[in-house]
């Protein structure tokens, strides 16, 4: 139906109905096939174009010949979250074509290779076949390279189809090849054939397009893992020890990539920033709080098994009171769970991450942008409060990439916290009576003095352990002082939100809120907007750090009930601010699942509503 | 003169008493071989005129874990997690490349719990001296079987030991550690000087200790007590440490009956021939010699292997000349300029 209806629709302009700027792109391939440059280039020239545009790739665990899906959303309102549907498929991959007809909504249309062999299943759609064979063999690539630009055929004809300009593309792939004009004309002759090809035998029946816009202005292109390792390298990160492991490894990856880039002193060749690849987690995290405790702005990075390896070394370091920054990049877990999918799934792990009382800072990162830029606070967090700080961010912020707002330059000094020199530590003697305690509190602001090696002070020295000790840092069983100690900590812990990040707030004093944190904001923000359209009016905040802050404890009394939303089985936030504020937590509603992959509006709209019927009526 | 004075006097060359390199009181239990260790420790330190403050001290979890407190009070030290000494060190090394580290571990702490670190220590070729107090059981654990415990030891409360043993120096071998000795702490002459090696060393100086553990393995019969020991060890060489400025005269040794090895910093280690002739240049030799000890059963200690110019961690680095610690924040955050650098390398949309 949908199809003779749009049948007779040519390349004109007279229909009201075209979507513009508006839907979503899915590109089936083969895992290992190559197809990345060929969608990021996509991405960068809708970019480029001033489109608000998100790109999420959906891939197995695998190196090669499983089914991969990367998918792109253009959306003229700046959403930048996942949806369910998918306009258009680029179906490469025979294996899976079946699935991607089913998520194509009523005139939706597919592009497939012409010798693609399948059964359609759908008469509601636009279908485009394409000549990639005969097009490859016609050009005069070689052999060996046949297989890479193959995937460029659909990038020629997606393009003249939906109206993206070759220019864009070109300048993409320029950015891409940094400049190296052969492998650019190698693409791009595949793509014009392709282009010219679809122009001459295709008709557009579809309602499709793209058109400039000015939405991308001062906006970058960049992963959260990106992020974090250039917001660290601008923090003056010292030291990073890390073990490969998805979806974490391209942030110590990019750290060792732009060291020379940030970090190398041009004349001497010395760089001020070690990177190790260890053996394990288990000396990943020992090699980070050896670092911290010598007094480098030290980090690692991980994911949840990557963690639980690291958790006796954090124990240790938040009990004797050692910096140390530890980005963990969240997959779905337990154990080895899904290893290449997204989730918020280890808040309340790294809470009350240790054996014995323990509490963790944790920061949360909501954007590309934030990764840049608690990518350095964490450094400074860490050291001033002399603890471990955990950065929780996950694979799909982590991995994918996004447009954001350019990373703007530390506006903050360094803060190196309580570390003296001989100098200064002198100068704390003098006005102390001549002694220094590692773990006296002599500011009364819960934070000691610290001294670090290679201090040739006499009295500088002091004896690290995790085992019971006094403020003099010497050795000790005595119940009294391993209790005030203990309370230190939990003081200064308490007080970590003089320096952590306040939480982010959207409120108009409507009756219902929404409490959310990191990558879940986004399907969030647009749930909002469509609740707004449905005549259900919420407020929004969005929690940066943990513990939570007295706005949001202000936040949850001012609403009637707060929904909290998060990608995972438990409602672990949930749990969390219930904790921290017991005599209102049955006014804090879970909207919560993990099924890997990153929260949509619509479902959120979805839960909304229903808990809105059951719970408290219709508006 | 000042070379005389010192030696004489109860100062060293740098103005300091034995006491400046003392720890606190041992708590271990009397008689421990532990406890010799330390002293031989602070000795070997004071001998060298090495300052305090310029070493740092590691360790493990256990009894000989304990000991990093009984010695050097004026250094800084950390007393990390079981096992996970070396990544600990390896990372607090890299603060000031300038200090010398020296690490003290168990044969539970370093042959069961801790193998990976311990090789993959070995592997990097990390400057510090790491010590093994050896001695075949769990001691602070009250005295259950170790990874270097013998096949068929028997053990009150454990019965019998029915696996093969781990041997440290073996294991360093094969690791490429690049200085591999065996000492017993009831033999303290040798030990100092082997300390005193292992310090002067630029790279791993692995020190496998035998030593015994009075309280819960201390069998005259078994490999890690003091009188198996004494009855059982064969030295392989006599050796004496050279610091870099003592003069030696030729004449006080023979030709041929002596090995020297120069150390990176010119110090010299001398390896008096005692019974046979031996290279302690020779990875390949050492395997020999204590895979024939352990047939013989006898307790072959000495300098084992030594390779004093091999690579080592901080050659594989571009360190600056300051230590990395000391850095101003101006010389590690990037200037302003490298911010809109890195905005374009990401696609700026201007
Ligand atoms: C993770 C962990 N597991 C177990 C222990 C308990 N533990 C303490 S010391 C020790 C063994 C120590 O043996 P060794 O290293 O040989 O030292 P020794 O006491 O014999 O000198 C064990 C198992 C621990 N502290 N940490
Ligand atoms: S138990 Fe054994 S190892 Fe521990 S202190 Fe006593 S003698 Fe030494
Ligand atoms: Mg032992």
């Amino acid at each position: 139906m949908q199809k003779e209806k749009l049948k007779g629709n040519p390349m004109s302009n007279n229909s009201s109905d075209r979507k513009i700027n508006d839907f979503v792109i899915t590109f089936g391939t083969v895992n290992g096939s190559g197809s990345a440059t060929a969608n990021t280039t996509i991405m960068r020239a809708l970019f480029q174009m001033g489109i608000p545009v998100s790109g999420k790739n959906i891939f197995p665990s695998n190196i090669q010949g499983l089914p991969t899906w990367y998918t792109l959303r253009l959306s003229k309102d700046g959403y930048l979250a996942r949806v369910e549907e998918d306009d258009i498929v680029i179906a490469m991959n025979p294996s899976t074509i079946r699935k991607e007809l089913e998520s194509l909504v009523p005139g939706g249309v597919l592009f497939y290779p012409d010798d693609l062999k399948f059964d359609l299943t759908r008469e509601d759609i636009v279908l485009y076949p394409m000549p990639v064979k005969k097009i490859i063999k016609d050009s005069d690539v070689t052999p060996t390279l046949r297989d890479y630009v193959a995937n460029m055929v659909y990038v020629g004809v997606l393009c003249q189809m939906i109206g993206i300009k070759l220019e864009m593309i070109e300048s993409a792939l320029n950015f891409h090849f940094k400049n190296k004009e052969k492998p650019v004309s190698i693409n791009m002759n595949i793509i014009n054939m392709a282009a010219n090809w679809a122009k001459e035998n295709l008709i557009k029946t579809d309602r499709y397009w793209v058109e400039p816009m000015k939405n991308t202005q001062g906006c970058i292109m960049s992963d959260g893992n990106t992020a974090g390792a250039l917001g660290s390298l601008f923090g003056g990160l010292q030291f990073c020890a890390w073990y490969p492991i998805t979806p974490a490894s391209s942030l110590a990856e990019t750290i060792h990539e732009f060291i020379p880039v940030l970090r190398k002193d041009n004349e001497t060749g010395e760089e001020s920033v070690v990177i190790v690849q260890a053996e394990d987690e288990l000396a990943a995290i020992g090699m980070t709080v050896g670092a911290g405790w010598g007094g480098l702005r030290a980090l690692t990075s991980t994911s949840g098994p990557g963690l639980s390896l690291m958790t006796e070394y954090l124990g240790l370091a938040y009990y004797s009171e050692v910096p140390v920054v530890i980005w963990d990049v969240q997959r779905v877990g337990p154990s080895t769970g899904l290893p290449t999918r997204t989730a918020q799934c280890d808040l309340t792990f790294v809470y009350f991450l240790g054996h014995g009382d323990t509490n963790s800072i944790i920061l949360l990162p909501g954007s590309v942008n934030e990764c840049f830029e608690f990518g350095w606070k964490a450094l400074d967090i860490a050291e001033r409060l002399q603890s471990p700080v955990f950065v929780l961010s996950d694979l799909d912020l982590g991995m994918n990439e996004w447009i954001t707002p350019k990373f703007n330059y530390p506006n903050l000094p360094i803060d190196r916290g309580k570390i003296l020199w001989e100098e200064d530590f002198q100068k704390m003697l003098d006005a102390n009576g001549g002694s220094f305690g590692r773990y006296n509190d002599v500011d009364g602001d819960n934070i000691p003095y610290r001294t670090v090696v290679g201090n040739q002070h006499p009295k500088a020295a002091y004896f690290t352990r995790g085992t019971g000790h006094d403020r003099f840092a010497n050795y000790s069983e005595d119940g009294e002082v391993w209790m005030q100690g203990m309370e230190r900590l939990k003081r200064k812990y308490e007080h970590s939100v003089e320096f952590t990040p306040t939480p982010e707030l959207d409120d108009n004093h409507n009756r219902v809120g929404i409490i959310t944190s990191g990558s879940a904001y986004f399907p969030v923000i647009e749930a909002r907007d469509i609740l707004k359209n449905k005549g259900l009016n919420v407020d929004l905040l969005r929690i940066r750090a943990l513990p939570i802050h007295d706005q949001v404890k202000d936040f949850i009394k001012s609403h009637d009930y707060c929904y909290v939303v998060e990608l995972n089985r438990d409602g672990q936030l949930q749990q969390i601010i219930s904790l921290s504020i017991p005599d209102k937590a049955t006014n804090l509603i879970s909207i919560s699942k993990m099924d890997g992959f990153p929260l949509t509006a619509k479902w959120i709209v979805n839960e909304v509503l229903k808990k809105e019927e059951v719970d408290h009526g219709t508006n | 003169m000042a070379l005389i004075d010192s030696r004489l006097s109860n100062i060293n060359q740098i103005g300091l008493t034995r006491n400046d390199y003392k720890g606190a009181p041992s708590t271990l239990c009397q008689g421990c071989g532990h406890n010799s260790i330390s002293s031989q420790i602070v000795a070997a330190c004071y001998e060298m005129n090495i300052k305090p403050e310029k070493v740092v001290k590691f360790s493990g979890i256990g009894c000989s874990s304990k000991s990093p407190t009984y010695f050097l009070n004026r250094s800084f030290g950390f007393n990390g997690l079981h096992g996970r000494m070396p990544s600990l060190a390896l990372g607090a090394l890299f603060a000031d490349n300038s200090m010398e580290g020296i690490g003290v571990s168990g044969d539970g702490d370093t042959a069961s719990i801790g193998m990976g670190q311990f090789k993959h220590l070995a592997r990097r070729n990390t400057p510090m001296v790491y010590i093994v107090e050896n001695n075949g059981v769990y001691g602070l654990t009250k005295g259950q079987f170790s990874a270097t415990a013998e096949e068929g030891l028997e053990l009150k409360k454990q019965g019998v030991n029915t696996y093969l043993p781990v041997d440290i120096c073996m294991e360093a071998l094969v690791t490429n550690a690049s200085f591999v000795a065996r000492g017993f702490a009831g033999d303290p002459k040798q030990l100092k000087n082997l300390l005193k090696a292992a310090i002067a060393h630029n790279g791993l100086a692995v020190l496998d200790i035998i030593s015994p553990c009075v309280t819960f393995h201390n069998k005259e019969n078994s490999f890690h007590s003091y009188q198996w020991g004494k009855e059982h060890e064969v030295q392989l060489h006599d050796i004496t440490f050279v610091p870099a400025r003592d003069e030696i005269t030729i004449e006080d040794f023979e030709p041929g009956s002596s090995k020297e090895v120069t150390m990176h910093d010119g110090s010299l280690i001398l390896l008096k021939k005692l019974d046979k002739d031996y290279d302690p240049t020779s990875r390949i030799e050492a395997l020999k010699v204590l895979e024939d000890a352990a047939h013989n059963n006898i307790l072959l200690t000495g300098l084992l292997f030594v390779d004093p110019e091999a690579k080592t961690l901080f050659d594989r680095y571009h360190l600056p000349k300051t230590p990395l610690n000391r850095l101003k924040p101006d010389q590690i955050r990037p200037k302003k300029d490298k911010m809109d650098e890195i905005n374009k390398l990401l696609f700026l949309n201007e």
